[in-house]
């Protein structure tokens, strides 16, 4: 086991340097932070000079080694917009993006797991048809579509609910600005996180019905049939739990697609969290921010990766064996 | 000898195509919907492209049925006065073209990996890891990051004029990976069969073997992921198109029509986004269903529910 676990760490810092190489070099390649800091108006001379103390004439890879250093200590280098540190503005906008998915994740572990239960135990009722139904409209259904029908139901018809941005936030812990505690920041809450959890619904309740389907067929839950125990039992204590080990691991990696479409969703929304904000940086071609999100985003998913990977190797011993060759 | 027509007309596929409602109804419902969209010049009532047949004051006409609505318009007309009807079919052979183009390059590379993986025993672990750390970060974001690392290379003007093969080069090079898994996977089934032992008995080269004899035998599972990458592809390209990092309105394809009628939605506008946006869900809808059939059909047991 620990074998493993330092074989995956090590991978997961390879994955990162290239990361951040990839990172480095769009930075290098294109924009220029002499003219974003001090703008057009500098003769050419003392351009020069700052860019020698920038250190911007050293080689490519003392300049890496550089970035490298600094992103180790949390600097991720200026944001050309905002005129402060890169890192800030990401640490300012991802409460947003963080209580967003978190709320997505919990309407689809709250609806997923019934419905997907529930079409796996009695496959023939009408409502599971309608779900399983709906479930490929829904796969197919674009999450910045269903945004907008939703905005054009609820905010333009019928004046439910509020269309962008978060409304009132509380402030928590000094930096984090939470818009659960208050009845505004939650009436925003509800479209977006509907929005985002529309893409990842239908996915978590086919594999949770066919996981499920699966494990019924099998030999020992015949067996707990034979031994006359109850369906209840049987479906949530005997096959329930054993559908649940695939369905963590999908979830891990469903993790990334998630923070993919919460880009689409803030944009439509015009939440202000992460996504909208590296949005926003392609478009003002601030690439400095632009590089920081990236390595942000990777170093996340790296980090989740790994841990759900280290994780499914402590309960399923056999992926360990398979791995190590 | 029977012709391959009478062979077909024969056999089991067609048979159990035609007894299946919903492949069938799919079927034809992506069929008109792909003949319209590569006959829009002849089937569209306007031409979008056409700047001296769109008049500012058609602007924002309602569908015909509705108040304020012009028979000009059937489906009525957006913020630029052009034909929504006609621009969603021009759009949406635009979206087909980049989704099928998109998912060409795919296969191509993804089968180019992995043959290369499942047969060169050296080459695997590298090029499957490759694949592995890349679907870890879901094809949309890379599409996304590739998207704007491009857009922020050439600039928003430079970008235009090549947005069509820069999108599928986009979408090619974030999808690639289920290709290479999905072969790479039929690669390892079959080179332990027979014929292969026997091929590699005759003598012939391994490259020979490679392309002539196992190759040809992976093409089903390629086959069944194409029809559902193909509604993958047209969806990242909307939701790019929907980002700015994709079409431009002036070319527009449905994502972008999308993106360029949701600013009306709060003036009542519904018609701009929502007719696009039906069009889009109906054409991923049955290459979806149609997929499905095709799993089921070629393969039972490669995908589970």
């Amino acid at each position: 086991m620990f074998a493993f676990a330092v074989k995956r760490i090590l991978q997961a810092v390879v994955v990162m340097l290239i990361i951040s190489f990839i990172g480095f070099a769009i930075k290098h390649n294109f924009g220029d932070p002499v003219r974003e800091l001090v703008g057009e108006r500098v003769t050419p001379a003392e351009r020069a000079e700052i860019r020698e103390k920038l250190g911007l004439n050293d080689p490519f890879m003392t300049q890496y080694v550089r970035f490298l250093g600094n992103a180790l200590h949390g600097d991720l280098g200026q944001s050309y917009f905002y005129k402060k540190s890169a890192t800030d503005v990401i640490i300012k906008k991802a409460p947003a993006t963080l209580e967003l998915v978190f709320c997505s994740a919990l309407i689809i572990i709250l609806l997923s797991v019934p419905l997907g239960i529930y079409a796996a135990i009695k496959p023939k009722k009408w409502f599971s048809r309608f779900v399983m139904g709906s479930s490929i409209v829904g796969v197919s259904m674009p999450v910045f579509l269903t945004a907008i029908l939703l905005i054009y139901i609820f905010s333009v018809e019928l004046h439910w609910l509020p269309s962008f941005g978060r409304g009132d936030t509380v402030q928590l812990f000094g930096f984090w600005d939470s818009g659960l505690l208050t009845i505004d920041g939650l009436r925003h809450l509800i479209m977006p996180s509907i929005a985002l959890s529309s893409i990842m619904l239908p996915l978590f309740i086919r594999l949770i019905r066919s996981e499920m389907m699966e494990v019924l067929e099998s030999e020992y839950v015949k067996y707990a049939w034979a031994k006359g125990i109850k369906p209840r039992r049987v479906w949530w204590v005997h096959a329930f739990k054993n559908t649940l080990l695939p369905v963590i691991t999908v979830g891990g990696v469903q993790l990334g697609i998630m923070v993919a479409f919460t880009i689409l969703t803030e944009t439509v929304f015009q939440w202000q969290g992460m996504g909208s904000m590296f949005i926003e940086s392609v478009e003002r071609s601030d690439t400095s921010l632009m590089v920081a999100y990236l390595v942000f985003v990777g170093m996340v998913f790296v980090l989740v990766n790994t841990a759900v990977d280290i994780i499914y190797g402590l309960v399923n011993p056999t992926v360990r064996v398979a791995g190590r060759k | 000898m029977r012709t391959k027509w009478q062979r077909f007309k024969e056999s089991y596929m067609l048979y159990s195509f035609l007894r299946d409602p919903v492949a069938l109804g799919s079927f034809i419902i992506l069929a008109v919907l792909v003949i319209s969209a590569f006959g829009a010049p002849i089937v569209a009532p306007h031409n979008p492209y056409d700047s001296t047949t769109i008049d500012i004051m058609d602007a924002q006409i309602a569908p015909a049925w509705s108040d304020g609505g012009s028979s000009k318009f059937l489906l009525g007309t957006d913020a630029q006065g052009r034909d929504i009807l006609s621009t969603m079919l021009y759009g949406m052979r635009v979206s087909l073209i980049i989704g099928i183009g998109a998912v060409c390059l795919q296969a191509f590379i993804g089968i180019i990996v992995g043959l290369l993986s499942g047969y060169v025993r050296r080459l695997d672990n590298i090029l499957m890891r490759v694949a592995d750390v890349q679907l870890s970060f879901s094809t949309y974001m890379v599409a996304i990051f590739i998207g704007a690392i491009i857009q922020t290379a050439f600039g928003v003007a430079g970008y235009d004029r090549v947005a069509v093969p820069l999108l599928i080069v986009v979408i090619g090079l974030a999808e690639w990976p289920q290709y290479a898994r999905t072969v790479r996977a039929s690669v390892l089934a079959e080179r332990r069969k027979e014929y292969v032992e026997a091929a590699r008995v005759i003598g012939l080269s391994r490259t020979r073997i490679m392309w002539r004899h196992i190759l040809p035998n992976t093409l089903s599972p390629v086959l069944v992921i194409s029809t559902v990458q193909v509604a993958n592809a047209i969806m990242s390209e909307a939701a790019l198109s929907f980002l700015g990092l994709g079409m431009p309105v002036n070319k527009p394809s449905l994502g972008s029509l999308i993106t360029a009628g949701f600013e009306y939605i709060f003036s009542g506008s519904w018609w701009i986004t929502i007719f696009p946006g039906i069009l889009l869900v109906s054409l991923i809808l049955v290459i979806n269903l149609l997929g499905d059939w095709v799993r089921d059909f070629l393969n039972p047991k490669l995908y589970k529910g």
